[in-house]
Formats: C-alpha cells, structure tokens, sequence
C-alpha cells in the first residue's frame, strides 16, 4: 500500500493542478474563485502531509498553524472576492474578465442599474 | 475496511470532487460540491493528525465558504454564461493543458525529491512547550512561537474588512437592507441554533489552550452564528454601533500590540511572555482574536451582500 504521506501529498499535487486549469479555463469569475480555493486546499495538503511524514505520530505544530491561519485569511480573502465580483456584476451586469463584448451577459441590465459616474472607464467609451 | 483502503478512496474522492465541482455546468450544484469538497478535506486532515484544522475546515471551507458562495450563486444566477466562443476560452483551450501539464510534472518531481527531516520542529516545541504557557501545540505555535506571525495575520483580517467596507463606500453596516424572511423555519431557526453555536464556540475555545481548539475555530464557529442571524433578519453584525463594530474588529490586533509591548517593563523583549504569566496573556489575546475573527467574518459576509447596495 501506498505511504499515507505520498498519497496525500500526491493529491494535494491534483489539486493544484484541477485548480489551475479551472482557473484557466472557466471564464465565470465565481468558478475561478473556486478554483483558487481549490489551489489553496491543495499547498494546505502539502504542507500538513510534509508535517505527517516528518513525525508520524506526533506531526509537526508549525506547518498546522500555518495552515489553520491559512485557512482564515483564505476566508476572508473569498469574501473580498465576493464583494468585488458581486459589484461588478451590479454595475455592468458581467460576471466574466472578457472585454470584447462577445456575449450578451443581460445588457438592459447593466445600463439600468450603473450610477453615470461609476462605469469603468473602457466601458464608457464604446 | 481496514484504514489501508480509507485513504486512497478519500484521495481521489478530494480530487474527483474538485474536478467535479469546476466542470458543472450549475452554479448551484458546482457550489454544493464544493461543500461537500470541504467536508471531505477535513476527513483527510483528521486522517493526517490534524483535528485542529479539520475543526476549522468543518466550520469554515464548508461552512462559511459555502453560505457565501450560495449567497452568491442566488444573486448572479447559477446558469454559466454564454456557451459560445468566449475568447479566454479559446486562449485557454491552448495554454490550460500546457501550464496544468508542467505544473503538475514539476510538483510531483519535487514531492518524490523531499528530503526526510525526522521530527521537523517537533522536538523543539516539545522542549519548550512548557514555557509558552499552553499545552497544545499548535496554540503554541499560533500565540507564542511565532506570535507575530499570527499578528499579522489577524491585520490582513482587519485589512480585508476594511477592503470589503471600502467596495460599499460605508463606514458601517447600519443601511444594509434586512431581508424579509416568510419562510418559518429559517425565522425560528436562529434561536434554536444561536445558542448552541455559541456554546460550542466557548467550549472550543476553552478546550484550546491544551487540545484541539481555539480562538480560529471558535471565531470561526461564532462567526457562522452571526451569519445565520442576518440570514434569518435578525439583529447580527449589522446591528452594532460603529464604534462596537470598530472596536470588535480591531480587538485583535490591539491586543497582540499590548501583548508585544508589555514585556518591555520587565526588560524583555517585544513579544517575550513571561513564562510565569505566559498562559493567563494567551488567554487573553485569544478571547480578543475570537471576538475579531467572529464579528469580521460575519461583516464580511454582510459586506459581500451588500456590494450591489453601495451608495453611489
């Protein structure tokens, strides 16, 4: 059977690699903040299946501290995130990065909700 | 079933999900999985010998991820947008192979070469946890060893507290709409839950100081309590005075700050606890962080509801 340690650290390596190709090719930006989060369960799992492989039975503190820090600044950082993609899709009824207007992400929408002063500047000039 | 078999299905039941949870086409179902990703990693960090962050998981990359995504979810719409020739989809369509295949190769290159450190940091903890004035290792870790990192991790906590009141353009939290609750479950639900919450978050907290617990959990666990009291249209955060709200956000942070200071009057050095009074300070500091994680991730999820809100 495989060592607990390269079993783990091995998905901790899937996960990175599921969340950077989510993050690549998932346009919706709620789907990419998905993604980051998965990235970022995958470095935790590295870092505790290093801390298990080094003591075994009593595994190491530092790298668990790290990441349950970790984890709350992930957190807060997700609902940062939130606050800002939900803004966006306030004021210009998008939910994506792309800017060559080739879907019709609720247009009508858009222009009904924005104050004047708060349309982002490349917006305003088409 | 011996333990033997649990891990490898644990493994790939973490990686299938995230994978899962990316490719749905539903919003809504992308993000439940994702739920249900969280619960699964914190199986796999009891399975490692961590139980303080699988509570933490348990409360946070399932639970308070996961109301603030569905939030989300029910605001944007769950359908993902146009399925059409999306420009960074055909971009992507190239280099996502490209950049995952040698990420990927890289990674497990350096996993296989890891050197093996018996022990690590752990014979030093052991050594000197007497002195740190707590008997669980990881408090330790978190508020004497290496104190000023968890300092500063509670200003980037203030930090996107302030980022996230900075996207409303408010300095609090007092014009948020109240939802209209009708649904009779959820208005009798909070004080069935809330108190239990609370209790459960003093117990974690209590048990911190020598096993398992402590003030990220309880914050945290505390937190969810504050979230389901704005769900339900009760008075949670968004209640409090700007100056109560201030003053919790900033408790933790003030209170490390005095921790760091004090030790100057007996000629120590900054953040050098006495070992004598050691404990009772880490006490202390812990029920200041408890109280700031609690109320800024509960603003942060007001905050993030009402970014659509701000006053132009």
């Amino acid at each position: 059977m495989m060592d607990p340690f390269l079993l783990y650290s091995l998905t901790g390596v899937g996960l990175l690699v599921v969340g950077l190709h989510g993050l690549i090719a998932r346009p919706h930006l709620l789907r990419k903040l998905i993604a980051l989060n998965v990235m970022g369960g995958g470095a935790f799992m590295l870092l505790v299946a290093v801390a298990y492989r080094n003591a075994g039975e009593a595994p190491d503190a530092v790298p668990h501290a790290m990441v349950l820090t970790g984890i709350v600044v992930a957190v807060s950082a997700t609902a940062f995130a939130l606050s800002l993609i939900r803004r966006l899709h306030a004021a210009t009824g998008r939910v994506t990065l792309d800017d060559d207007g080739d879907e019709d992400d609720e247009p009508a929408r858009a222009v009904g909700r924005s104050e004047a002063g708060d349309r982002p500047a490349g917006d305003a000039s088409r | 079933v011996s333990a033997s078999v649990l891990d490898p299905v644990l493994a790939l039941a973490i990686v299938g999900l995230a994978w899962a949870a990316l490719a749905s086409h539903d919003l809504f179902r992308g993000v439940v999985l994702y739920i249900v990703f969280g619960l699964t990693m914190a199986l796999a960090w009891a399975r490692l010998r961590a139980p303080d962050i699988a509570l933490a998981e348990a409360a946070v990359g399932a639970g308070l991820t996961g109301a603030l995504l569905l939030d989300a979810v029910a605001r944007l719409g769950r359908n993902a947008p146009g399925s059409g020739p999306h420009r960074t989809e055909r971009i992507a369509r190239v280099i996502a192979p490209l950049a995952v295949a040698s990420l990927g190769i890289l990674l497990v290159l350096a996993v296989l070469e890891l050197p093996r450190d018996p022990g690590g940091l752990t014979a030093l903890i052991e050594a000197n946890l007497e002195r740190s004035g707590v008997a669980n290792p990881v408090t330790g870790v978190l508020l004497a060893f290496r104190a000023f990192d968890t300092w500063l991790e509670v200003a980037v906590l203030l930090v996107a507290a302030l980022a996230a009141l900075s996207v409303r353009r408010a300095d609090d939290l007092r014009d948020l709409p109240v939802p209209r609750v009708t649904d009779p479950m959820l208005a009798a639900l909070p004080r069935v839950l809330v108190p239990l919450m609370v209790l459960a978050a003093g117990y974690l907290f209590w048990l911190g100081t020598r096993s398992p617990g402590g003030a990220f959990q309880a914050g945290a666990v505390l937190a969810s309590a504050g979230v389901l009291l704005l769900l339900a249209g009760r008075a949670g955060v968004d209640r409090l005075p700007p100056r109560a709200l201030r003053l919790a956000l900033t408790a933790g942070v003030i209170a490390f700050l005095a921790a760091a200071l004090a030790p100057f009057a007996g000629g120590r050095r900054v953040l050098e606890l006495d070992p004598a009074s050691a404990g009772t300070v880490i006490v202390l500091v812990e029920s200041a962080i408890t109280l700031s994680i609690a109320v800024t991730l509960a603003l942060l999820f007001a905050g993030a509801r009402g970014a659509e809100d701000s006053r132009g």
